[in-house]
């Protein structure tokens, strides 16, 4: 037996032993995944033993290093882990932003201290993070942010407005980006900056979404002081720090999941609303051509997922290819969210209900038009692809 | 599994690539083209092809071939797709050679494998009988006579079957599927050439109460079934594969002349307009290139959804390369339609190739079957 298969039935035992039979089904909301951070309610007992048993393993970030809290584990057995953990339908035990955004980010850019007092807490789900990029005049061209950090000796003094900060009421800490150098070229004088919720000058304005929900808000900084320990890589280095994160987000955004489609599988939705017709198929032929067409499409961009993180380098990241994921990934879900409601008919449309139909698909279709905005919109990911990928001249 | 090609097989499509860039280029089948070889591509080729042992991909060891699976025949395919290189591999390397190394008896794999390795008689599979893919629509039929059978129908657009000496003919025996084997110059058989719109040729077979011996049966019901299906399914992979290559390769056209290509006072491929479609093509041909690895290596693995993922890498494939010939035509403005410049060449091939063996649609639809809707 070679030592994978070995670590694969080792693996599978312990999770056959360890994942409380509550936790092997699909999150289908943001709401039934769990968060962590100092003020997280567990939903039920089983997620809490969930996350804490697979935390003490480090597995909840299986391959960062031990001694960041992480499993320690190559690329081929998290692979392993992975397909286990699928095998039973278990669910992550933990999800974050720490998890998908900074943890990489620090563990490429941030010094020993930053990494010891950081990392461990995220792998344990005690700090929850939140991303401050965006802002009111900078979205696209994020570059151009004038969030400010004024030199204040052995600290900055941090001014300004972020906006669409993703559950910043909830998060106990945001990486943000600010202007430190504000002589410096726009992409050279932006720093990194770890900044702690409850410091005074903090504050945040939850702001409402189409589906009804307000899981992002309107950040403040108002004369916060940040101890320039805080501060991630040189200053002035954010902006690269910044994008090696986004490459590491948009993967994420949409490899969450990979193939379960939580939230909604058209070809289900379909059989069960329109249902079959005598020859066992589904009775509508230009519904089951579009699900068709679908489904091909999400093969092959679960295949390329696949693909791309195994031909990226250990410890390299997926680089620009990261665009095409995120341009094909969320395109595909938006069009999934599309082929649900519409597989649903009328039904779709319910708002307010008992629970199966509580607005559900309708909520999930219109949370998933932020796919293409969100870690940078489709648009400028074809920006990105056309440049960086198939080295096509600026105008 | 790994989408990581072994040292072997990294040296095959290294050899592929190379070997038929060289021998073969895209002027060569314009050259057989206006010379209107009466074979449409070159007998010289074919016999480079066997001598590099690629005929015998598909063949195991012991009957002559080098046994490298489906891996094998579509990185062959892949790299014969990136220069247009027309020849019956399609049809004798892969279609008949896995329908008879799948549903052949002992006898028939011993005295036919080698010669297909070998090159020596050229084979094709003569399965589809309408225009569209459909080969579960069989009126050809045999029935028993003697020892033997006689056999009647007639079978159509068989690539290159113009220059096969002997078909794998799918009809029904016994209100069954079977699979003959049948000579092109058995009493009875006659083919008839057409010249297709990709400068290549695809025959007819008129089978006229044929008289075949006993031993002419490979397999009937469903061996013969398995058998058909198998060299459908590989036969899939490998087009989808020749379609990825013919894509990427006008891709790679379209998108050196996009950086040199003056209009306005700059280069074309500033236009926003334009990056963001090749940006599109691109991620499509990623996705192409992916599916078809899968559907490949789970030929050769023999797991249970190798029927979806050839099903999915043809319907990818054929769109993708179609949408990349059909780009670059755009993109390359009128010199594109002029049959002096080879992107045409790339346009009518991926037509071509895309409908043998079933288009995008018809594998949207068998995907849905497959998965149950
Ligand atoms: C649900 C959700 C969650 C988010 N969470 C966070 C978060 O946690 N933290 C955070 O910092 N930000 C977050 N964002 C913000 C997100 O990153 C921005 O919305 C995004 O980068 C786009 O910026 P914008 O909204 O200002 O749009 P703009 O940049 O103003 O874009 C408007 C339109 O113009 C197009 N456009 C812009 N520039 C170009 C160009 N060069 N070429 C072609 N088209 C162009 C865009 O594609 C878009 O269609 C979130 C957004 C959403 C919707």
């Amino acid at each position: 037996m070679s030592d994978l298969d070995a670590f694969r039935a080792e693996t599978r035992k312990w999770l056959e032993a360890n994942c409380p039979p509550a936790m092997r089904k699909p999150a289908v909301t943001e709401a039934d995944a769990c968060w962590g951070g100092r003020n997280f309610k567990f939903q039920s007992k089983d997620q809490e033993t969930w996350m804490r048993r697979m935390a003490e393993r480090g597995w909840t970030v299986p391959t960062w290093p031990k001694e960041y809290g992480g499993g320690g584990l190559t690329k081929d057995e998290a692979a392993v882990l992975k397909q286990e953990m699928r095998r039973i339908g278990a669910r992550e035990p933990l999800v974050s932003f720490g998890i998908w955004m900074l943890g990489p980010a620090l563990l490429k850019y941030g010094n020993e201290a930053q990494k010891h007092e950081h990392l461990p807490r995220i792998a344990r789900g005690e700090i929850r993070w939140c991303q401050g990029y965006s802002e009111p005049g900078a979205g696209s061209d994020l570059a151009s942010l004038r969030t400010k950090g004024e030199d204040g000796g052995d600290h900055y003094v941090v001014t300004g407005q972020k906006v669409w900060t993703s559950y910043a009421d909830e998060a106990d800490m945001i990486f943000a980006l600010v202007r430190t150098e504000p002589d410096a070229p726009k992409h050279e004088g932006i720093s990194f900056l770890l900044i702690d919720m409850e410091w005074d000058g903090v504050s945040t304005k939850p702001i409402k979404l189409i589906s009804g929900k307000s899981p992002f808000c309107e950040t403040f900084f108002d004369g916060v002081k940040v101890p320039k320990a805080n501060v991630v890589g040189k200053p002035g280095e954010g902006w690269s720090i910044a994008k090696y994160l986004l490459t590491h987000e948009r993967t994420n955004i949409v490899s969450v999941d990979s193939g379960a489609f939580a939230g909604g599988d058209p070809k289900r939705v379909a059989l069960k609303h329109v249902g079959a017709g005598d020859d066992g198929r589904l009775a509508d032929g230009v519904l089951r051509a579009d699900i068709a067409r679908f489904e091909i499409d999400a093969l092959g961009f679960f295949a390329t997922l696949e693909r791309v993180k195994a031909e990226a380098d250990t410890g390299q990241g997926v680089g620009a290819r990261a665009s095409t994921l995120k341009y094909v990934g969320s395109e595909l879900n938006k069009r999934r969210h599309e082929l649900v409601m519409s597989a649903s008919g009328a039904d779709g449309l319910l708002w307010e209900g008992p629970e199966e139909t509580d607005g559900m698909a309708a909520r999930n279709w219109l949370r998933s038009r932020a796919n293409s905005i969100e870690g940078g919109t489709t648009e400028v990911q074809l920006n990105i692809i056309s440049k960086r990928v198939l080295g096509l001249p600026d105008a | 599994m790994s989408f990581k090609l072994s040292e072997e097989q990294a040296m095959l499509r290294d050899a592929a690539r190379e070997f038929l860039a060289e021998k073969s280029p895209v002027s060569e089948l314009r050259r057989l083209r206006d010379e209107k070889n009466p074979d449409g591509f070159s007998r010289q080729l074919w016999s480079g092809m066997a001598e590099m042992g690629w005929l015998g991909v598909l063949v195991p060891e012991e009957h002559g071939g080098i046994g490298f699976g489906a891996v094998g025949a579509g990185l062959i395919s892949e790299a014969m797709g990136r220069s247009l290189v027309a020849s019956p591999f399609l049809s004798s390397a892969v279609l008949a050679a896995v329908a008879i190394r799948e549903g052949g008896t002992d006898a028939h794999k011993a005295e036919h494998l080698p010669k297909i390795a070998s090159g020596e008689r050229i084979y094709a599979l003569a399965a589809d009988e309408r225009p569209r893919h459909d080969p579960a629509a069989i009126d050809a039929s045999a029935v028993r006579d003697g020892n033997g059978f006689r056999l009647s129908g007639v079978k159509r657009h068989i690539p290159e079957g113009h220059a096969a000496d002997a078909f794998v003919v799918s009809a029904m025996l016994d209100g069954e599927v079977a699979l003959f084997l049948v000579e092109a110059k058995a009493e009875g058989a006659s083919t008839d050439a057409r010249a297709l719109v990709d400068s290549r040729y695809a025959a007819d077979l008129t089978l006229n109460d044929v008289k075949l011996d006993g031993g002419a049966l490979m397999s009937s019901g469903e061996a013969a079934q398995k058998a058909l299906d198998a060299a459908l399914e590989t036969g899939r992979a490998c087009l989808s594969a020749e379609l990825l290559g013919a894509g990427e390769t006008a891709f790679d056209a379209t998108l050196d002349y996009l950086k040199q290509r003056q209009q306005f006072g700059r280069v074309i491929g500033t236009f926003q307009g334009l990056q963001h479609r090749a940006a599109h093509l691109h991620s499509e041909l990623e996705l192409t290139r992916s599916l078809a690895f899968k559907a490949l290596a789970a030929l050769d693995a023999g797991t249970p959804d190798a029927p979806m993922w050839c099903a999915a890498a043809k319907a990818k494939a054929t769109a993708a390369g179609r949408l990349s010939a059909s780009e670059a035509i755009q993109m390359f403005g009128g010199v594109g339609m002029t049959d002096e410049f080879d992107i045409g060449f790339f346009y009518k091939r991926a037509q071509a190739a895309g409908e043998f063996l079933g288009d995008d649609r018809f594998h949207a639809d068998r995907l849905a079957k497959i998965n149950g809707y």
